[in-house]
């Protein structure tokens, strides 16, 4: 029994160490064709539509009833101990812009368009697409993960930015209408102690966010196996995948970037 | 020409080809022939490099796919080959006549300009016209296999590789498809190697037939020496016989998807 425990062990890690060493050539591939310049403009766009684009309504919708909620928790804590809504407009607004845009907009669109680069590439693995690109001269890499990875990386930091506006209207909408702040004193809450770094610490969280979820759908999906089965497992793998990444990164690119004093 | 020596190559510890010796003369059609996971269609995947065989070489016309390791080598060795997959394998996105013209960018020096003339044509070769601008979702199975064989055809390539190119198809469309792909053997001059069970269609195409099984060639001869074979397991095959030496043990065929798909 010990010898099968350490066989079924054995076999899980080589799966790993295999699945880890796969991972990091294609990021070693894609990287090369980047350098080399060999990118699908075309392809690239049609992926910024899809991944970006077509996002925006539910990225919005989210950050925007989260901004909301913030609003409301900090003027009634505030109002409980203080009699007072204090710097509603300066927890909304860091906790958006720093912490909040960037991780949100990275898990709805990784639910969104992540879930559905998993399963169209594991659809094409399956129905072998994906060879049929290497015999017509491709490489899948360079046709199909490339342009998906720079759409990415090019698209999440933008919605972290209409994040930002979406969440920190939300909680203006809640400050004035709900607990009677004015206007004046919402905006000077958030711009007498936000500073260029409050913002591109935000911003570059999702820089990073987009490789990693762009990265593990297009990995997850590329190597599926087993029909139609197989595409659903690779595809929830790919989400639970990306939103842990986006989760744990989170924190060692907070502690990174205020090792560096952006913060 | 294309000589393929001792190839093995197994999936996680099981064997699925065992030793493969074969060769295919220039200008010939050879049919390999064989039960459900016999290794037809992994043999045609290491020919073309889509998998590295474990032993072995595989030389076509003098370059051994086997000792290619940079995937750009291994890119300008498959510029010879035409592909058609068995279920086609169509670009569900792109409509028919970017289908057909896809590798020309990867693989030919063909200005964009002249694509779409070239689709039309590629698709006049296999009977289709009218459809360039139609997505693969709008058409029949046995379109579907024409417009990949368009597309397996369209840089010009001295090989073709067929897996099982009638599954799946009734049999006029089966028929269909056989005459193509000698009308096309004869027009383009190409040598073909067409993995099939569909015995039909192997003796209607093949100047040459060989049979696999267990990951073994048993027997390579001319059709009309197939017919007469005093080899048990050929005659099972060829006939189509239950009973025989070949146990259809389901299990012994139970393979991962991505292995073996013939």
């Amino acid at each position: 029994m010990i010898v099968g425990l350490a066989g079924t062990w054995g076999f899980w890690l080589i799966e790993v160490c295999e699945s880890v060493g796969q991972f990091a050539l294609m990021i070693k591939s894609a990287l090369g064709w980047i350098l080399r310049s060999r990118v699908e403009w075309r392809q690239v766009l049609i992926q910024m539509q899809r991944i970006g684009v077509e996002s925006f309504p539910v990225v919005t919708m989210t950050t925007l009833f989260t901004g909301m909620v913030l609003a409301l928790q900090t003027g009634a804590s505030s109002n409980a101990l203080l009699n007072e809504p204090f710097f509603v407009g300066t927890v909304v607004g860091f906790s958006m812009v720093m912490e909040l845009a960037p991780v949100m907009s990275a898990l709805v669109v990784s639910g969104r368009a992540g879930a559905a680069i998993a399963a169209e590439l594991g659809t094409m693995r399956v129905t072998d697409q994906i060879d049929a690109l290497y015999t017509l001269g491709t490489d899948p890499v360079r046709y199909l993960v490339i342009p998906r990875v720079l759409a990415f990386m090019v698209m999440l930091p933008i919605l972290k930015i209409m994040a930002d506006f979406t969440g920190i209207f939300g909680g203006w909408a809640i400050a004035y209408f709900k607990l009677g702040i004015p206007t004046n004193t919402y905006w000077h809450d958030i711009f007498d102690y936000m500073d260029v770094d409050n913002f591109m610490h935000g911003f570059l969280k999702s820089f990073v966010f987009a490789f990693a979820i762009a990265f593990i759908c297009c990995f997850k999906g590329i190597n599926t196996t087993g029909g139609a089965e197989g595409v659903g497992k690779s595809t929830t793998a790919a989400v639970v995948m990306s939103m842990t990444a986006v989760l744990v990164l989170d924190y060692f690119v907070t502690a990174i970037l205020v090792a560096f004093g952006i913060t | 020409m294309i000589d393929a020596v001792g190839v093995r190559k197994g999936f996680k510890g099981r064997p699925v080809l065992r030793g493969v010796d074969i060769i295919v003369e220039e200008g010939e059609t050879l049919a390999i022939i064989g039960g459900s996971g016999c290794g037809k269609s992994t043999f045609l995947k290491c020919v073309i490099g889509l998998q590295r065989p474990d032993e072995g070489s595989i030389t076509v016309d003098g370059a051994d796919i086997t000792t290619l390791k940079e995937e750009s080598d291994i890119a300008h060795y498959r510029r010879r080959f035409g592909y058609l997959f068995q279920e086609a394998a169509l670009f569900d996105s792109l409509p028919v006549w970017e289908n057909v013209t896809f590798g020309l960018k990867y693989l030919t020096d063909i200005p964009r300009s002249r694509y779409r003339k070239i689709a039309a044509d590629k698709l006049a070769l296999v009977g289709l016209k009218d459809i360039e601008d139609m997505r693969p979702a709008e058409l029949s199975g046995g379109m579907k296999k024409r417009v990949a064989l368009a597309r397996a055809i369209a840089a010009e390539p001295s090989y073709i590789l067929y897996d099982e190119p009638t599954t799946g198809l009734d049999p006029i469309m089966s028929d269909v498809i056989n005459d193509l792909i000698i009308d096309l053997q004869k027009k383009l001059k190409v040598t073909s190697i067409v993995v099939t069970h569909d015995m039909r269609s192997a003796y209607k195409i093949a100047s040459r037939m060989a049979m696999l099984h267990e990951g073994k060639v048993l027997q390579v001869a001319h059709p009309e020496v197939m017919k007469i074979s005093t080899n048990p397991y050929v005659r099972q095959f060829v006939d189509g016989l239950s009973e025989g030496p070949i146990k259809m043990r389901l299990k012994e065929y139970e393979l991962p998807e991505d292995e073996e798909r013939s």
